[in-house]
């Protein structure tokens, strides 16, 4: 069985990873046994395995239930009461929150979001899709599970899953006809390709905002003194479907209607660059996209536009591989990606060097989020003005978002680069709301007096994530959230972020609980800084933004928390005496101690 | 040719193109803290307590390569407490109890936290448990005081071509494992004459039966400060 699951997948050691994920599949968990035969099978150090089993979430040494659930654990979700809900699916099934009930009948945990922001509540089974989850499903879910049915058959409908467009622009209108971008990009040069999307002002729609015509010619023309294209060397196109930042959902969205596009992007790099081999990085989450793809995929080759001598072209050999995450939103960063994808722990490389230089396997690579190749297809397909004409001169074209939280109409907006914020709160029908979050946590929390802001890399950068919260909503609740969520995707690596996000959210809670004091607030901003300067790699450095944009924008939530003295404990006496009790099966009052501040 | 050059507080020193700022610094005489680095190994970067400012940013001194021209703060206020507030993390995150610690005045962490003038732990403790592994006849492991640096993980892997080490898990639940079914040290290949038996820059990774060989108030860092002794051991002796 194992055997036929290592060839499957080619005995590569840079498989590692998708084999794991199939044992999981299979044995639902991955045995200690099986990573010893592994490490055999891929001339593996077995501590790779071993690293690669713990790193990732939807991996685990220790057995899942028959049925897996995931309540995405997102704060769109907990606006819909998800927390709730999967204490009451504990609670009728008498299984614990992160174990498996003995049985080995069910396990039940909470995952970081879903993508699925716009109708959630929202949960994974067996890697399954559960959208709008409410009191009712999960008591027929509870019975379900305890009777053993089988997925396919309970009501459809709870897997449905609504792309919810609510307003398509220059990507999301109309259809590319297929190849017919592949067909222009054929008649030109490699340094005309990167003209052209150079001339478009095109750049990158994963955050980071990078000009991907200038990272396309640096991974074709290789490091000072390289031969440009040189085509004795390796070049690989990635496609970053990673998509894990909280609020976003716009790259399920696009692989769902657009995938051929995505695909023809990826394709026009190839020919520009010179590389012969292509992936798509699908978060796990979105494993339920991952048929439809390959069904894509399949038609591009019967029609010529992948595989080799690409419509017709001597020596146009390319084709697009998908690898699957895992559950770990640091392999949406580049260079842990590419690590992810060699079948390693996702830990950040250190640059310089850059993935376009040494990238996959050490081999030049370009990295692009999704919306950007849809992009990159289009413009080759309808030239750089069609997308100069949206816009402003720094951010030209548009940009696709993922709206969710307290607004009538959530779902996808494609809007014009340059649109103020306050525009896209009345079209998504958010009234006089409390703050938003734009660009999921690692962005930038705006207040009501500044909803004129512009979207655009000149002021309000964004990877598409929209997050909006009414008056009603605390805000403190919204920032310690967060603030969890980097300490627990936090890859480990780094000291400043493994260590001080946790602590953050220490005193976080702290604070939010009632306990802080002045000199907490204090103590928060100094780390912060610390966290922010010193981490590694990109999620350290924004982890505490939630906690210091809302700080500065709302002291005064934080400060009505706070008590008046100066100094309380960050120790909890009659906390650490828990084990003790529990050890000597006391519960009176002397086996208790109070603490004054 | 023309001779590289950069600053490191305001003091000139050369180069060669292939050094770090911590080997250019090292080898001119400049004391940078690190505890993941070590001459003899790939830089790793993951400690951060060699996190210098270059040309106004901050950067680490161990992974970034030296460049004509830049401007390196190295021995500033603020690059002090930032590292002292770094350090106090590692020492929370773990177990370190160093009167009671064998390798106490060989520790570069302890050192290291001497050195940077360290009076507290600061932040409040995670006390985690912590496996212990006395399972090999001469070499034990006490992962209480493990800081992650990996050096024992690639000095396995690149020297001894062993890869007996690594690290699992992730955030605060990486920790150390071994290349074992039994998760047993005494299960792996890795022999008392090993590299990486040796690397260990705290207590974590302990050669039995030599705990007290030399008396505490004789060693090392009770001599040397970190800052002499560590710019010895890069220089190569
Ligand atoms: C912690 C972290 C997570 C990231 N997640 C994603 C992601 O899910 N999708 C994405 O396209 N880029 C993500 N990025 C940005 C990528 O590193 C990279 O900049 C991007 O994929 C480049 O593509 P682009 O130039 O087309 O935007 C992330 C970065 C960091 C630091
Ligand atoms: S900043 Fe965080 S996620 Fe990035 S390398 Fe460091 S520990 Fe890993
Ligand atoms: S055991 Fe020692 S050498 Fe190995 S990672 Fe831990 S602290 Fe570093
Ligand atoms: S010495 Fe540079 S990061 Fe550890």
């Amino acid at each position: 069985m194992l055997c036929e699951i290592v060839d499957r997948h080619g005995g590569q050691a840079t498989s590692l990873l998708q084999i794991l994920i199939d044992v999981q599949m299979r044995f639902r968990h991955v045995p200690p046994r099986i990573m010893t035969a592994l490490a055999g099978m891929l001339h593996l150090p077995r501590t790779q395995v071993e690293a690669v089993v713990e790193f990732y979430r939807f991996l685990s040494v220790t057995s899942v239930g028959r049925f897996d659930v995931r309540f995405s654990d997102s704060v769109t979700d907990h606006l819909l009461g998800s927390r709730d809900l999967a204490a009451r699916l504990c609670q009728r099934l008498g299984v614990k929150l992160g174990e498996t009930r003995v049985d080995d009948a069910v396990s039940i945990h909470l995952t970081s979001c879903t993508g699925l922001s716009d109708q959630g509540p929202a949960a994974l089974v067996n890697g399954h899709v559960l959208t709008r989850l409410d009191g009712d499903r999960i008591v027929q879910m509870a019975d379900f599970i305890d009777q053993g049915m089988d997925l396919d058959t309970w009501p459809k409908n709870w897997f449905k899953v609504e792309d919810q467009v609510q307003l398509a622009g220059l990507l999301l209108e109309g259809e590319l006809p297929l190849g017919a971008s592949l067909e222009r990009a054929l008649t030109l040069h490699p340094a005309d390709i990167f003209s052209e999307i150079d001339r478009s002002g095109l750049r990158g729609r994963g955050g980071a905002g990078f000009k991907t015509a200038a990272k396309w010619r640096f991974c074709y023309e290789g490091e000072e003194g390289a031969v440009p294209g040189d085509p004795t060397i390796a070049r690989y196109v990635v496609c970053n479907a990673d998509e894990g930042e909280p609020g976003t959902f716009k790259d399920r969205v696009l692989l769902s209607r657009n995938a051929q596009d995505v695909f023809e992007g990826m394709t026009v790099c190839a020919k520009a660059i010179g590389a012969q081999h292509g992936f798509i990085y699908l978060r796990g989450e979105y494993r339920y996209l991952l048929d439809s793809l390959l069904r894509g995929l399949k038609v591009r080759r019967l029609r010529g536009l992948l595989g080799r001598n690409i419509l017709g072209v001597e020596g146009f050999d390319f084709d697009i591989e998908i690898h699957l995450g895992a559950g770990a939103y640091i392999c949406g960063e580049e260079s842990a990606l590419i690590e992810s994808l060699e079948g390693k722990p996702g830990h950040p490389r250190n640059r310089p060097p850059y993935p376009v230089t040494h990238g996959y396997l050490g081999q030049p690579t370009v990295v692009n989020n999704v919306e950007t190749f849809a992009a990159a297809a289009r413009i080759m397909a309808y030239g750089a003005d069609w997308f100069l004409s949206v816009g402003t001169p720094e951010s030209s074209g548009t940009k696709i978002l993922s709206v969710s939280g307290d607004c009538e109409r959530p779902g996808i907006y494609e809007v014009p680069f340059g649109s103020p914020v306050s525009d896209l709160l009345r079209r998504c029908g958010a009234d006089d709301p409390m703050g938003v979050q734009v660009g999921g946590p690692s962005g930038t929390f705006i207040g009501p007096d500044e909803f004129e802001r512009i979207l655009g890399f000149e002021d309000l950068p964004t990877g598409g994530s929209m997050m909006v919260f009414s008056q009603a909503r605390d805000v403190v609740a919204i920032a310690r959230s967060f603030t969890h969520f980097f300490a627990h995707e936090s890859c480990g690596f780094c000291t400043p972020c493994r260590v001080g996000t946790s602590l953050l959210g220490q005193l976080i809670d702290k604070i939010a609980e009632g306990h802080g004091t002045p000199h907490d607030l204090i103590e928060m901003t100094q780390l912060a800084a610390i966290v922010k300067n010193t981490s590694h790699c990109g999620l350290g450095q924004t982890a505490a933004h939630p906690l210091m944009q809302t700080l500065e924008r709302f002291p005064e939530r934080y400060q009505e928390r706070l008590k008046t003295l100066f100094f309380e404990p960050g120790f909890d006496l009659d906390g650490a005496l828990e084990v003790s009790r529990q050890m000597t099966g006391r519960e009176d009052a002397h086996a208790h101690l109070t603490q004054s501040g | 040719m023309d001779q590289k050059t950069l600053t490191i507080d305001g003091v000139e020193l050369s180069f060669d193109p292939r050094q770090t700022i911590m080997e250019a610094a090292a080898a001119a005489g400049v004391y940078i803290p690190h505890l993941c680095h070590h001459p003899d190994f790939k830089p790793h970067g993951s400690c951060k307590l060699c996190t210098v400012k270059v040309n106004g940013r901050f950067a680490s001194a161990c992974t970034l390569p030296a460049a004509e021209g830049q401007e390196v703060l190295n021995k500033t206020l603020e690059l002090n407490q930032l590292r002292t507030r770094i350090t106090q993390m590692l020492f929370v995150e773990g177990n370190h109890f160093c009167p009671g610690c064998e390798i106490s005045g060989h520790c570069k962490l302890q050192a290291t936290a001497y050195g940077l003038g360290m009076l507290d732990s600061h932040f409040p403790h995670f006390y985690p448990a912590r496996r212990v592994d006395a399972s090999h006849p001469d070499i034990m492991l006490d992962l209480d005081r493990c800081i992650l640096c990996e050096l024992c993980v690639r000095a396995s892997r690149d020297m001894d071509g062993k890869s007996v080490f690594g690290i699992a898990g992730r955030g605060m639940e990486s920790h150390l494992v071994v290349a074992a079914e039994s998760g047993a040290l005494v299960d792996t290949l890795i022999e008392v004459s090993d590299r990486a038996a040796h690397v260990c820059p705290v207590g974590a990774i302990l050669i039995k039966h030599t705990a007290y060989e030399k008396p505490i108030g004789q060693r090392r860092y009770d001599h040397h400060p970190i800052q002499a002794a560590l710019l010895q051991e890069d220089q190569g002796d």
